[in-house]
């Protein structure tokens, strides 16, 4: 028995069963069929504790999520506090809380970043982020990459790939046009007509697998965007909070974007909470109609608290130091876990603790994916690049965790490669 | 040495003029941080990611080789020598403690002093002992927490730094919150220097607004390795009780005996100069002085020529009122010169007086004066006989607690081994003044900053802390049996030199340079080169000693790493680095062969 004090669960098989009648049967039986039978009960650190009682340690994080661990005791102090003043507050009126993270969001970002607009997460963020570019521009085409990810609300869903947009009719090729990652004058033919609002990138595509931007890339994109009247939205929402070792991955390319998208761990796993961060000029409609974007959620002020104890971390020079150890060390680890197994492991993706992992299958992170959970280690695939595994070491583990991680992560990533050698599995989808 | 009480009126001495230190510590912190609760918390988080950075920085310093250890304890102590009067003259300042020009002197001594005293000690290289089939190889202790006390404040922080580096090891500084902004800036300064020489990033760091939580909480933290608890009676026990290993140091309350043999002269220099130097706020300050009577005339005459000022009965009266107003240390004596305390007495001295000596009959207990006083005031008993006078210093540290020093003036050797017999403390000065006798700068002891005070004193060392005692060795030990052979370690390395800032910036794996997968080649003719991470290789070789450290470090590591330096290099990558290093190891191949 599973007492939550609200709730109560007899066993996972229960769990399982009521998930599929009451809550999302596809879900459910996909897991299940990807040998990742994972019902999350206990969470602490960077391990999750499946209701069977197995640990894992977690660099999945969703995207960052977890950055600082789950339930960092500082977060949850910090959050424990708040509620003896806060509650979600009233979104119309200016707020104490609102206005602190606002300061404070900004005061992290690129100097030209003004003002704050937020939402209850990163999809509404996007949104958000494409109506002012929209406004700004008095232009409605958006450009994206291939294979690019979003969120899946309105606006959001239709930038990214098709595989979310189309079976809910939202895909919208007229307006949003798809380019290939890396490709410059793909891009450039994008923006040639001067017609386009915006282009909006995730620094690294994390669902695409952390495809890393070709050296000088983001860069002629940006100057692209400048050249044909466009703006430039970098989607921080996975790489920023010093996941690549700066606070916004952007900054690594001395890029000013317009607008700035970030969610996530902003919430510091605990209160939901998304932020944009725009320039002077397409802060403009704040000013004109400040109730043009609505949200009860967006901005409350439990998750601002939760986002300020959050960027404070972030901002400390111990995490900025810690990260660059960790990168290093999982870094070099990865690199010696390769050199032996060179044929099956066929590349690093890595920028700070954002890393993919590329093995030689098509779905090759997939049986990467569950040997690791066999072996205690919860990483995901990349669902619109398969080969790709999302590797995501938290911003404050310590020299231990991180060898432990990596003494199971090459067992997991020799077993996986044994099994997919004997050929395709059964157990492929 | 100890730390001195807050300098808070009324601070309570206890048993020991120390317990008022730790008062200092304790009372100091909460005084004037009227932080709300919520604030104390975050800064405790805050501090105890200190440590896991630290952490972080002790496992990479724990792979350097010696060279590059020298280098970076080098630049921390040059940095901190040519800073030595300025730091001086802040403590001074912030403190209200000693003298400046007393406090240059340690601070030169605990910087470049320090370093050079050690340079030549190998902490480092792993030992061979071909006879006992013993390869030992030094542990660092990883983090060490150091406390620093307000009355040795910059030089503590050199002192520690200095031999942390030496050793290999992390440190994070708490100093005494009375000296809170000198150390903080000095511990920062050291920081950059040996980060800029090479020091892995986060190696030393400073909690620069320290109060009592958060350092019970920093102690008892599982990531602490060693505690270096410099201060009062009370900081020591907390760092005993905090169930992390410490090395702490008890308070002193130091007799000093003269007999009939003594050269009184030269005892009278001695003693006058080692009780005014620093105002007397040193641990190692003489406290009271036992004089045989047959002498005791003779040596304050010589006394008063060195601008000793002996009051009389009804002066040393008026002077016990003020210095113990209603039994305890008035604070605001703490650390003053001579002249200040006689005028706020009410006790005429002639001008240029350094010492007050205060005469009375009995060291006991109810006596204050029998007490350390942390200000140059002199206690002064005679004895009939030098067995008498080594009962009296007996009872002077009786008072203060075991374990700390005492001094001897004499040309008998029989008393001398009596009273080191007899005084339970564990380093006696002979014939020199017992502030620079026992810190080791006047004597051969280890020169130090912080005195064990040993079983007896309450303390896990019962010598003055010196760089050894931050690295365990873990021994390597062969069957002893004459049919299993011993090995030959010569050209196996043990040591890395950083090739690079620690740890690197992480760039982007696609970018030009980035480390990639090391091809076999290069790891040709490097045994411990194959299946490591780039830059293993570099490692100094062979460390069998200390001398075949450095060499092999020499040969396996030509100039370049010296000439791009470890820091400012950032610009040329490690791929290009791998590339210069394979292509100078071929060249010097080629060289030995042509």
């Amino acid at each position: 028995m599973h007492d939550y004090d609200v709730f109560t669960v007899g066993s996972k098989a229960e769990v399982l069963e009521k998930s599929r009648q009451f809550w999302n049967p596809g879900k459910t039986d996909f897991w299940a069929e990807s040998g990742v039978d994972l019902v999350i009960d206990r969470r602490e650190s960077y391990f999750i504790w499946d209701m069977s009682g197995i640990r894992l340690i977690d660099v999945h994080l969703n995207g960052g999520t977890y950055n600082l661990g789950h339930r960092n005791p500082e977060l949850v102090e910090a959050i424990t506090t708040g509620m003896r003043s806060f509650d979600i507050g009233n979104h119309h009126f200016p707020s104490s809380a609102r206005a602190a993270l606002a300061q404070a969001l900004i005061s992290s970002a690129p100097a030209n970043l003004t003002k704050v607009v937020y939402g209850s997460g990163g999809g509404e963020a996007i949104d958000i982020g494409l109506k002012t570019a929209r406004h700004t521009t008095q232009r409605r085409k958006i450009v994206s990459i291939v294979r690019a990810y979003h969120g899946h609300t309105g606006l959001a869903v239709a930038a990214g790939d098709d595989r979310f947009s189309t079976l809910f009719l939202a895909d919208r090729p007229e307006e949003f046009v798809h380019v290939p990652f890396n490709d410059l004058p793909a891009m450039q033919a994008a923006l040639a007509g001067s017609d386009v609002a915006a282009v909006i990138m995730e620094t690294i595509p994390a669902t695409y697998g952390f495809p890393l931007p070709g050296p000088g890339y983001l860069e002629a994109v940006k100057a692209e965007c400048e050249r044909r009247g466009s703006l430039y939205i970098a989607d921080e929402v996975q790489t920023g909070l010093m996941r690549t070792g700066e606070m916004w991955a952007i900054t690594k390319h001395g890029i000013e974007p317009d607008i700035l998208v970030t969610g996530k761990g902003l919430s510091g796993g605990m209160y939901p909470i998304a932020a944009v961060l725009v320039s002077e000029k397409c802060a403009e409609w704040l000013t004109e109609d400040g109730f043009a974007h609505m949200s009860s959620f967006g901005g409350a002020e439990l998750g601002c608290v939760a986002a300020l104890k959050t960027l404070e971390i972030c901002s400390r020079p111990e995490t900025r130091s810690m990260v660059h150890y960790i990168s290093d060390r999982i870094g070099r680890g990865l690199r010696a876990i390769q050199s032996r197994y060179p044929d099956w492991f066929t590349g690093i993706r890595q920028n700070g603790v954002v890393m993919g992992l590329e093995f030689d299958h098509p779905e090759g992170a997939k049986y990467v994916m569950r040997h690791l959970y066999r072996n205690g280690v919860w990483a995901i695939f990349s669902t619109l690049d398969p080969r790709v595994l999302q590797y995501k070491p938290g911003l404050l583990m310590t020299p231990e965790l991180c060898e432990e991680l990596l003494d199971r992560t090459e067992a997991g990533i020799a077993e996986a490669s044994a099994q997919a050698r004997r050929g395709p599995a059964g157990s492929r989808r | 040495m100890s730390a001195v009480s807050s300098g808070v009126p009324g601070a309570k001495p206890g048993q020991g003029g120390h317990a008022a230190g730790e008062g200092g510590h304790a009372a100091g912190h909460g005084a004037g941080h009227g932080t709300a609760s919520g604030n104390a918390v975050a800064a405790t988080y805050r501090a105890r990611q200190m440590l896991a950075r630290a952490h972080w920085a002790a496992g990479a310093f724990a792979t350097y080789d010696r060279a590059s250890v020298l280098r970076i304890a080098h630049a921390a102590a040059t940095t901190a020598h040519a800073q030595a009067r300025r730091y001086a003259e802040w403590a001074v300042k912030e403190t209200g403690f000693g003298v400046a020009e007393h406090k240059v002197i340690k601070n030169e001594a605990c910087s470049l002093g320090i370093f050079e005293r050690y340079a030549g000690e190998d902490y480092v290289s792993p030992r061979l002992d071909t006879a006992g089939k013993i390869v030992s190889l030094p542990r660092p202790a990883g983090v060490v927490l150091a406390l620093t006390p307000s009355t040795n404040p910059v030089c503590s922080v050199f002192f520690k730094i200095i031999i942390a580096l030496l050793t290999r090891n992390a440190i994070v500084v708490s100093p005494h919150p009375m000296a809170k902004d000198c150390c903080t800036d000095a511990v920062r300064l050291l920081a950059s220097a040996a980060v800029d020489a090479g020091a892995p990033d986060g190696t030393i760091q400073v909690v620069s607004d320290p109060t009592v939580p958060l350092i019970e909480a920093l102690m008892a933290d599982p990531v602490t390795d060693v505690i270096v608890a410099t201060g009062g009676t009370a900081v020591v026990a907390a760092a005993h009780r905090s169930g992390n290993p410490a090395l702490g140091v008890g308070p002193g309350n130091v007799p000093v005996l003269v007999d009939a043999t003594a050269d009184l002269a030269a005892a009278a220099r001695r003693i006058v100069d080692s009780k005014a130097f620093d105002n007397s706020v040193l641990c190692t300050n003489e406290s009271v002085l036992v004089v045989q009577d047959s002498v005791a005339d003779q040596l304050l005459r010589e006394m008063q020529r060195q601008h000793a000022a002996v009051l009389d009965l009804p002066a040393t009266g008026k002077l016990r009122a003020y210095l113990f107003p209603d039994g305890r240390l008035n604070g605001e004596a703490i650390g003053k010169d001579a002249a200040w305390i006689a005028e706020r007495a009410g006790v005429r001295v002639p001008p240029r007086t350094r010492v007050l000596v205060a005469p009375f009959g009995l060291v006991v207990p109810e006596e204050p004066l029998a007490r350390e006083k942390l200000s140059p005031v002199l206690g002064l008993v005679r004895a009939q006989t030098a067995e008498r006078g080594i009962e009296a210093a007996r009872a002077v540290v009786r008072l203060g607690g075991p374990g700390h020093s005492a001094a001897i003036h004499s040309r008998e050797p029989r008393t001398i081994m009596r009273f080191g017999v007899r005084v339970p403390v564990l380093r006696v000065a002979v014939n020199v003044g017992n502030s620079t006798g026992s810190s080791g700068l006047e004597t051969n002891l280890a020169p130090s900053m912080t005195l064990g005070t040993g079983f007896a004193g309450g303390s896990s060392i019962g010598e003055n802390l010196e760089p050894r005692h931050l690295v365990n060795w873990a021994r390597v030990a062969y069957n002893c049996d004459a049919s299993v052979p011993f090995d030959d370690f010569t050209g196996i390395a043990a040591t890395e030199q950083p090739d690079g800032p620690v740890p690197g910036y992480p760039s982007a794996s696609n970018l030009p340079g980035a480390p990639a997968l090391r091809p076999p080649s290069a790891a040709a003719g490097s045994p411990a080169g194959a299946g490591q991470p780039a830059g293993a290789s570099a490692s100094a070789g062979a460390s069998a000693s200390a001398g075949a450290s450095a060499s092999a470090g020499a040969v396996a590591s030509p100039d370049w790493a010296g000439a791009a330096g470890p820091h400012g290099s950032t610009a040329v990558s490690d791929g290009v680095r791998e590339q210069l290093r394979a292509l100078i190891i071929e060249e010097l191949q080629q060289l030995v062969r042509g």
